[in-house]
């Protein structure tokens, strides 16, 4: 810094690299003092003067606008607001060629002047020290000024800084060879700029003040150099003249030899930089309170014939500024807004001087010859040679050509300042500033296209996600209102096909409840309309079959004619049961009524049903065969009964109902089952004959104990017609299933019939069995279940439910051969024995397909039944099958061996 | 009313692609002018043939490859390559050889590649390497200078040995190139080569008449010739005066070490400055801006490269002279040093 100024104190300059110097033209006009034109009889004010955003309108067409009055409006700090140059009227507001190379129109505001010269009023302020730093601020803002010098950025931007800067540089350099306008604005108005100056450094409190001027303007330095002896800190560096020494960048590079790094702004080193004639609005704004109405504009070149510099109005088309200098239109005629190096040609004259507008040169074509053709580079160097940026224009344009973007940018394309030296050197005529802006266009294109295609991508991947997360959200909702659906029809469905069967089963429970029994079957589980239909159907067929005591004679393939039979055989069965009433004990007439009215409201049922399932005839048929079977043993059992045993019929005539019921369930669901529930059928019906058997030969002093196991029988057939319906392709499975039911029945019968009559307490145990047998059953429904969910579970749950039924087996014979004295302790391993099958069970249901897993568990529930009844027989093999077989098998030595009584069963 | 649009900028130094090459010609009249005092008519008859055949040919290709003959015609480009040929050929060489020369240089070297401003390697150098390569004997006739000639060679005898190499008189070129004595005479790079491998010294060689009383009898002279075309063009502004100054400076320092460390073996800084094509290879050839480096930094890389190669072929190498090898090598390393020798960009401190 300090040496930086030290330096400079004693006039030692910087050189920046390249640079040219084009011939001089600045002595067409730098000798005449700036004229004042003649007001135009049109202004034509474009809402966009600089860089940055419009502002909004102020005012509308047929608007009496006074001098200085505001025309737009900005919140926007990168908007400034433009003024009426004048006083006059608003003739239209459209759009219009603006300043711009590419000869575009915007919306600009038509101003006719009425000559008046009407002020808005204004606010002198005679010491601007009296104003805060944000009001002057604010001032320069409202005041509608922005680079007077280049791309017209707004200055309240630039001096909106904190203060404390190293340098505020001031770039009179005014280094294009034509334009003298900053040249005579100095001399003009040297205090005013001065003025502007100390403004600034009130503003910005920078350390030094460096005013950049090139040696060709020998009276603007003096005139500087005079006007600024009151204020220390600032120097006028006189720097030698080469193009582009007025560039920001150069300047800054010329005077405290600091390069401003790329893609950052001077602001970063401490510096600002302001053109001079931008230091003369700001003294203009803040002491005169006038707003940036006029400009100073050099009208040069040797096609007029006084070139002058002239102050313009903003807004005056560029032909009243030519006309005033006595414009000779040549052939090919180009005029220039700007400079010869950076200036465009403009493509009519309508054009209006804008606040960046600091040149017009009209040159004729021998002074500026039009482009010749481009010939071949030769690479001779010189374009690199006079780069001011240091690039090697050569190979950025051979790039440019090949549209090598990538390439481009590594040869820092962007840091082209586009000053035109590398083309005015270029020996080969070679646009080489086109090339760059056309690739430079080209790149921001393209980074356009690539993040809008960044974007693109990323909301199409959201799109996607959303969607994607719209399906699952669909399939859910309808999922859900599927089920919603289903429950609502089953709920809806059911109450109106099932009242009947409900109302049976109701009436079967009820009566169940009135025997004392505990076990129910869970009438909510008959979820299948069909079923419960084909059960109705069934049972009716089963009851007309039973009344008519003749199993088979029904081979019907007709639908027609089947229901004709079912009519039939209904009809049939009706008047066996009134005969059965009739021929029954007066004493007895209160169950068999029971039965009767269950049956009746079973075919009711029937008729409305055997509609829906009618390819199910061979199955039911079978069905109701077996069914028929089981119905006449009960019935002659019922029969046979003494009439003092009014209780137990009673009971066992409701239990068959309700298992009638169930098996009816089992076979309708599933109509491809047909076997497994013929056998399953077959199974209950011999299960019931047993049954019924046994109630019969039962003593009549047995009543409970017949009641309960009978009840028990009932409970069990329940669930495993449940378990076969739930599970329609488990056909094996289930059938094994039935069968080892069956012979749990059986053999719990057996017990039941063979106990002794003084045995109250163990019958009870083994009814208690029983119960626990039930609840077995009730577990192997959920085995089915699981069954359904990994049908290739079969095996293992096959098994699995033959060592249940094993187990309860051995679990009756060992409560029917019980010592009579030991009762309890078999009660305790019956217990135990159901609980464990339960639970294996449940274990089965959690993890189908974790077979491992349960077999272990089955053999330690096995070791644990085995523990608690006290045993010690293990026999555990490791393989899988094997371990199941073998902890049934030691359960049923567990149990067996509990009551250390030893007996010899087959397994 | 409607104007010209144009790009800026709009304004241009006069300076043109033409002009340089006119300019390049005219610089190298005081070269040829003292080539033509010394060695006969002979280098005016080969410079005219070979831009003769250099314009033609490139007409030629120019027409075939569809292209506006007569601006390309008018750069000079094609003049000028023709005239380096004719100053580089021996001045009593066959006319084939000179055609061949102009004819590849035009059709293979530049055109070829794409034309002016696309060629790799410098013309008019690398038709010399084929001639010197493929015709060596013709290639390093050169005859002593004329006030050495036993016999005085008119303009038509030069004509008619030009085109069947035999004087009106029957004299061959090899005849004519006997001194008095009846020794071929040969170039004073070529003698003192020659006479190192024998086991002379330098002062002992130069005892050779061809040596005459500086350097060179008419080469130096020839040299300079070049040298005072080569300064105005530097003071024209239509060379970069880094090629020939580094060249120069590096030949100078090179030979200068290699004098110090064996006087007897080596030639001084100024024989190697004045003879041969030292000169014209400084000024005219290696500054041929489409196969020099671009760069600042990559033109003295490139300038002291070939001052070395020269120096290095000159005193060990096959040939006596080696400004057209060396031009050739360091063309083709000009895309290497102009990749390695880019500028930093303003702005860009610290990252390239």
């Amino acid at each position: 810094m300090d040496s930086v100024l030290e330096r400079i104190n004693k006039n030692q300059f910087w050189k920046f690299p390249g640079g040219i110097n084009p011939p001089e033209q600045k002595f067409l006009t730098n000798d005449k003092p700036i004229k004042n034109l003649r007001l135009p009889e049109e202004l034509i004010l474009p809402l966009k003067q600089h860089i940055g955003n419009t502002g909004e309108l102020l005012i509308k067409v047929g608007d009496k606008v006074l001098k200085g009055q505001a025309l737009t409006r900005s919140e926007n700090p990168m908007s400034v607001p433009i003024h009426a140059p004048t006083s006059g009227t608003i003739s239209a507001i459209k759009n219009s060629v603006i300043a711009h190379p590419s000869g575009m129109a915007e919306l600009c505001i038509f101003l006719i002047p009425d000559g008046e010269e009407r002020w808005v009023k204004r606010n002198i302020v005679e010491n601007f020290y009296s104003l805060s730093k944000k009001q002057i601020v604010e001032k320069i803002s409202d005041s509608g000024i922005a680079g007077m010098g280049g791309a017209g950025f707004p200055t309240s931007i630039k001096v909106n800084t904190s203060p404390g800067l190293n340098f505020l540089i001031i770039n009179a350099a005014e280094c294009e060879p034509y334009i003298t306008a900053d040249d005579l604005l100095i001399r003009e108005h040297s205090s005013a700029i001065i003025n502007g100056i100390d403004i600034l450094d009130h503003l910005l409190e920078p350390k030094a003040i460096l005013i950049g001027i090139e040696d060709n303007k020998p009276e603007a330095i003096a005139a500087l150099q005079a006007a600024s002896k009151k204020n220390d800190k600032i120097k006028v560096c006189v720097l030698p003249t080469k193009y582009p020494t007025g560039g920001e960048k150069q300047l800054i590079q010329s005077l405290t030899g600091q390069e401003v790094p790329s893609g950052v702004i001077p602001r970063s080193l401490g510096i600002v930089v302001q053109n001079v004639a931008t230091i003369f609005a700001i003294s203009e704004a803040i002491i005169n309170d006038i707003p940036l109405l006029r400009r100073v504009v050099t009208v040069t070149g040797q096609a007029l014939s006084k070139p002058q510099n002239v102050w313009a109005l903003l807004g005056t088309p560029i032909e009243h500024l030519v006309e005033q200098c006595g414009f000779n239109q040549t052939e090919k005629q180009r005029v220039i807004m700007g400079g010869p190096l950076m200036g465009f040609s403009l493509p009519n004259l309508q054009v209006p001087v804008v606040k960046t507008t600091n040149c017009i040169l009209a040159p004729t074509n021998a002074e500026i010859s039009p482009a010749m053709k481009e010939l071949e580079c030769i690479r001779c160097g010189q374009c690199a040679d006079v780069c001011p940026s240091s690039l090697l224009p050569q190979e950025l344009q051979w790039q440019a050509k090949a549209k090598e973007y990538d390439e481009l940018e590594k040869l820092n394309l962007f840091d082209c300042i586009e000053c035109g030296a590398c083309a005015y050197v270029c020996p080969s005529q070679i646009p080489l500033v086109q090339y760059y802006r056309v690739a430079k266009a080209e790149i921001r294109h393209n980074r356009v296209q690539d993040f809008k295609a960044e974007r693109a991508k990323l909301r199409f991947e959201a799109r996607k996600v959303r969607l994607e997360k719209e399906k699952v959200a669909r399939e859910e909702k309808h999922q859900k209102a599927l089920a919603a659906r289903r429950a609502a029809a089953k709920t809806s469905e059911g109450q109106a096909n099932n009242s009947a069967i409900a109302a049976a089963l109701a009436r079967v429970k009820a009566k169940k409840a009135q025997t004392g029994d505990t076990a129910m079957p869970d009438a909510t589980d008959n979820a299948d309309v069909k079923s419960r239909a084909a059960q109705a159907i069934e049972r009716a067929k089963a009851k007309k079959l039973a009344q008519q005591s003749s199993a088979n004679e029904v081979n019907i393939a007709d639908d027609s004619k089947s229901k004709a039979a079912a009519a039939i055989a209904r009809a049939k069965a009706k008047k066996l049961a009134k005969d059965k009433v009739a021929n029954a004990d007066k004493d007895s007439s209160d169950p068999i009524k029971a039965s009767a009215n269950t049956k009746a409201s079973a075919e009711t049922s029937t008729a409305e049903t055997k509609l829906s399932a009618s390819d199910e005839k061979k199955a039911k048929i079978k069905a109701a065969a077996a069914k028929a079977k089981a119905k006449k043993l009960a019935k002659e059992q019922t029969q046979q009964t003494d009439t003092d045993n009014t209780v137990p019929v009673k009971a066992s005539a409701n239990t068959e109902a309700d298992t009638e019921t169930s098996a009816a369930e089992t076979s309708v669901s599933a109509s491809d089952q047909k076997k497994a529930k013929i056998k399953a059928a077959a199974a209950k019906a011999k299960a019931k004959k047993l049954a019924k058997e046994q109630a019969q030969q039962t003593d009549t002093d047995n009543t409970v104990p017949v009641k309960a196991s009978a009840n028990t029988e009932a409970d069990t057939e329940t669930s495993a017609a449940e378990t076969s319906v739930s599970a329609s392709d488990e056909k094996k499975a289930k059938i094994k299933a039935a069968a080892a039911k069956a012979k749990a029945k059986k053999l719990a019968e057996e017990q039941a019939q063979q106990t002794d009559t003084d045995n109250t307490v163990p019958v009870k145990a083994s009814a208690d069995a029983g119960a626990g047998a039930g609840a077995g059953a009730g577990a192997e429904t959920s085995t089915a279940e699981i069954k359904l969910s990994a049908s290739d579970e079969k095996k293992a749950k096959i098994k699995a439910a033959a060592s249940k039924a094993k187990a309860k087996k051995l679990a009756k014979e060992q409560a029917q051969q019980a010592d009579k004295d030991n009762s309890a302790p078999v009660k305790a391993s019956a217990d135990a024995d159901a609980d464990a099958e339960t639970s294996t069970a449940e274990t089965k249901l959690s993890a189908s397909d974790e077979k491992k897993a349960k077999i272990a568990k089955a053999i330690a529930k096995a070791k644990a039944n085995k523990s608690s009844a006290k045993s010690t027989s293990t026999s555990i093999s490791d393989d899988d099958k094997k371990k199941k077989i073998s902890a049934a098998i030691s359960k049923a030595k567990a149990k067996k061996s509990s009551p250390s009584i030893n007996q010899e069963e087959s397994e | 009313m409607t104007f010209w649009i144009a790009s800026s900028p709009h304004n241009h130094i006069k300076a043109a692609t033409p002009s340089l090459m006119r300019l390049v010609i005219l610089a190298a009249i005081p070269g040829v002018f003292a080539q033509w005092y010394f060695f006969g008519w002979g280098t005016i008859i080969q410079i005219a043939l070979a831009i003769l055949f250099a314009v033609l040919a490139e007409i030629t290709f120019l027409a075939a490859r569809d292209k506006n003959i007569k601006s390309q015609i008018t750069d000079f480009s094609a003049v000028l390559t023709g005239l380096l040929i004719g100053i580089s050929v021996p001045s009593l060489a066959p006319w084939w050889i000179t055609a061949i020369g102009s004819i590849f240089a035009i059709c293979v070297v530049k055109q070829l590649y794409g034309g002016l401003g696309f060629n790799l390697f410098n013309p008019a150098m690398a038709a010399y390497v084929l001639l010197l390569i493929s015709f060596p004997l013709e290639m390093t006739s050169w005859q002593p200078v004329s006030s050495l000639l036993v016999e005085d060679i008119s303009l038509f005898n030069h004509f008619w040995l030009i085109l069947t190499g035999y004087t009106w008189e029957g004299f061959s070129v090899e005849q004519i190139r006997m001194s008095v004595d009846g020794i071929t005479m040969a170039t004073p790079l070529d003698t003192l080569k020659t006479d190192l491998t024998l086991g002379l010294t330098v002062n002992e060689s130069f005892a050779n008449p061809v040596f005459g009383e500086f350097i060179g009898l008419g080469w130096e002279w020839v040299n300079i010739g070049f040298l005072l075309g080569g300064i105005l063009l530097i003071a024209k502004k239509a060379i970069d005066w880094v090629i020939p100054v580094s060249f120069l400076g590096a030949l100078l320092v090179f030979s200068f070490i290699a004098y110090t460390i064996s006087p007897d073996s080596s030639a001084s800084t100024m024989f190697h400055w004045l003879s041969g094509g030292t000169m014209l290879g400084a000024f005219f050839i290696l500054t041929d801006p489409v196969s020099a480096a671009t760069t600042k930094k990559g033109r003295v890389l490139y300038a002291v490269l070939a001052a070395l190669l020269v120096y290095l072929i000159r005193k060990f190498g096959g040939y006596p002279d080696a400004i057209a090898f060396a031009v050739l090598l360091c063309n083709m390393a000009v895309p290497l040093i102009d990749q390695y020798c880019r500028p930093r960009t303003y702005g860009h401190k610290g990252v390239n």
